[in-house]
């Protein structure tokens, strides 16, 4: 029933996923921290052998063939990246090593570049340390303004309070696109169009939505976008960063080294063209390579069927969940990602994340990497249950009963 | 009277050994916690927080007649639990012996993965912090 509902059979993509056939404790483990990071499929393993084991070779100016089978390797990664997330070129778009360098590339080259005192930066009270800690950095350093974007009890953003927030002095407004702790979707086309209106830039932290969401980068208008490998089923360590053309061309380059340049000399160095200008030295190929089988993973289930799918556990998890007494689930909110955080009156998270894992039940307990937020909701942390398209009904009734016997033991 | 240190270890050795099932050992670890008197919330300060644990815990300790004698807290009932044990083992011990003790009950009674990184150093931040107190009293006599 539920396979076919999903479009594809769950059972048999489990079996796909070496790491979900292990035992925890005696029991088989049931992996509920996908936000955090994702499990990777034996195909994707796979690519990773196939690129030590056949082609390793340093890509783009070598003349022998395992460099160009490399290079091909490596530009086809960035096609599917470019494709994946709907941009117009793949001059847009940057490897990094994750949703943070991406962040930290914007702020160090077109955030030095185009932010002066007294400007103003807006951020949400819903973002991960990534998206505050970078800008707070730059504001330091140009005497710039960080302004927050406030939120409701349930984590909703006050688009009415963003209005009030955006004027001529704002430069820029990185918003997460869905947040990491509670799995809220942000209103990011409205959050976008009004910054737009006042002439700002607008960068969004994809690192949650990408797996879940479609994604087109062209549709959203956003300026810069960034995203994860290893949350969508391929390898930590890779990433990307998109940006238009025009403002990747005029900023200044992150890193230097090899790579990024077009001609060297002691007295003056012209740079690469785009992408190439934002990717100094060897880069981490054979992830990168690896985060194209991914994609192809994820095309050839089909985002609508893991969408329907996790949109569905994450409506069992939710009515489950709520009948255990004293638990409170935040950021309970129609538009979400495929996660559930919640407090329990009376129980520390951590003694819930112990009394989980020894029953083989893999959660995230504390601030998530988004310490404001949990201050705002005055709580000091929650415990996370975040699904991906491998999970299954009868894992939620895991939870369900694991935390019930935790709650008893700790009350 | 306490018994010595390593008495004091054997004895939570032993008592744990009375276990076989994780939930026995995880609810007499519980229990310890909810029996561990509360920190007075004057010792409740920034200064007295241990550092490095993803929940709270505090620790204070005072010296008498050549003793040390350590109260702590934390919001989280495990890591209560858990502190109890090393309160229980410390208390009314000499700096010297504090400071030199090995304390490997935690590997015994398998709880080795509560030193570990992963728990947000707890309990290895406290061990720490007690053996610190126990140097400063010692410079003190």
């Amino acid at each position: 029933m539920e396979a076919i509902k999903a479009g594809y059979d769950v059972y048999e993509l489990r079996k796909q996923f070496p790491v979900l056939q292990r035992e925890l404790k005696g029991k088989p483990l049931v992996y509920f921290d996908n936000a955090a990071t994702s499990q990777k499929p034996r195909i994707v393993i796979d690519a990773l052998v196939d690129y030590y084991s056949n082609y390793n070779a340093n890509i783009h100016r070598g003349i022998h063939t395992l460099a160009e089978e490399a290079t091909a390797a490596y530009e086809a990664s960035r096609e599917a990246c470019r494709d994946f997330i709907g941009a117009s070129s793949t001059e847009e778009i940057i490897f990094t090593r994750g949703t943070t360098e991406g962040i930290n590339l914007v702020s160090h080259t077109w955030g030095r570049q185009n932010i002066s005192k007294g400007d103003e930066i807006i951020i949400s009270t819903l973002e991960h340390h990534s998206n505050i800690v970078p800008w707070q950095m730059l504001a330091e350093e140009k005497g710039a303004i960080i302004r927050v974007i406030p939120i409701n009890d349930q984590g909703d953003i006050l688009l009415d309070e963003y209005y009030k927030l955006l004027n001529s002095r704002t430069k820029l407004v990185s918003i997460v696109h869905a947040s990491n702790s509670l799995g809220i979707i942000n209103p990011v086309r409205e959050i976008i169009e009004a910054a737009h209106h006042v002439g700002a830039v607008a960068m969004l932290d994809g690192a949650q939505s990408t797996v879940h969401l479609d994604i087109n980068v062209v549709e959203l208008d956003c300026d810069f976008f960034a995203f994860s490998s290893h949350k969508l089923y391929g390898p930590t360590g890779v990433g990307v960063l998109y940006g238009k053309k025009e403002l990747l061309e005029a900023m200044p380059p992150f890193h230097g080294g090899g790579e990024m340049i077009k001609e060297v000399s002691f007295e003056k160095t012209t740079y690469n063209d785009l992408p190439y200008k934002f990717e100094a030295g060897t880069p981490n190929i054979a992830d990168t390579i690896a985060m194209k089988t991914a994609i192809d993973f994820i095309h050839a289930l089909g985002k609508d069927h893991i969408r329907r799918h996790e949109n569905a556990l994450l409506q069992y998890g939710t009515e489950q969940l709520s009948l255990l007494n004293g638990v409170r689930i935040i950021g309970n909110v129609a538009d979400k990602v495929s996660v559930i955080s919640f407090v329990v009156d009376g129980i520390h998270p951590q003694d819930l994340g112990i009394l989980l894992d020894n029953q083989g039940i893999a959660v995230r307990t504390g601030s998530h990497c988004t310490m404001p937020l949990m201050q705002c909701l005055n709580i000091s942390g929650t415990t996370r249950a975040s699904f991906a398209a491998y999970n299954t009904h009868e894992e939620i009734d895991r939870l369900v009963k694991g935390l019930d016997k935790a709650i008893n033991m700790l009350l | 009277m306490p018994g010595s240190i390593e008495q004091i270890e054997q004895e939570i050795v032993e008592e744990f050994s009375l276990f076989d099932s994780w939930e026995d050992k995880y609810e007499y670890i519980i229990d310890m916690g909810k029996k561990l008197p509360p920190l007075s919330d004057v010792h409740k300060t920034e200064e007295n927080k241990i550092k490095g644990c993803q929940s709270q815990v505090w620790m204070h300790s005072n010296q008498e007649d050549g003793k040390v004698y350590y109260q702590a807290d934390s919001d989280a009932m495990i890591v209560k639990g858990l502190i109890s044990m090393l309160v229980r083992v410390f208390s009314g011990q000499t700096p010297e012996d504090i400071i030199h003790a090995p304390v490997t009950f935690i590997d015994e009674i398998g709880m080795t993965s509560h030193l570990a990184q992963t728990r947000s150093n707890g309990l290895r931040a406290m061990l720490k912090q007690m053996k610190l107190d126990a140097l400063v009293w010692k410079s003190k006599n």
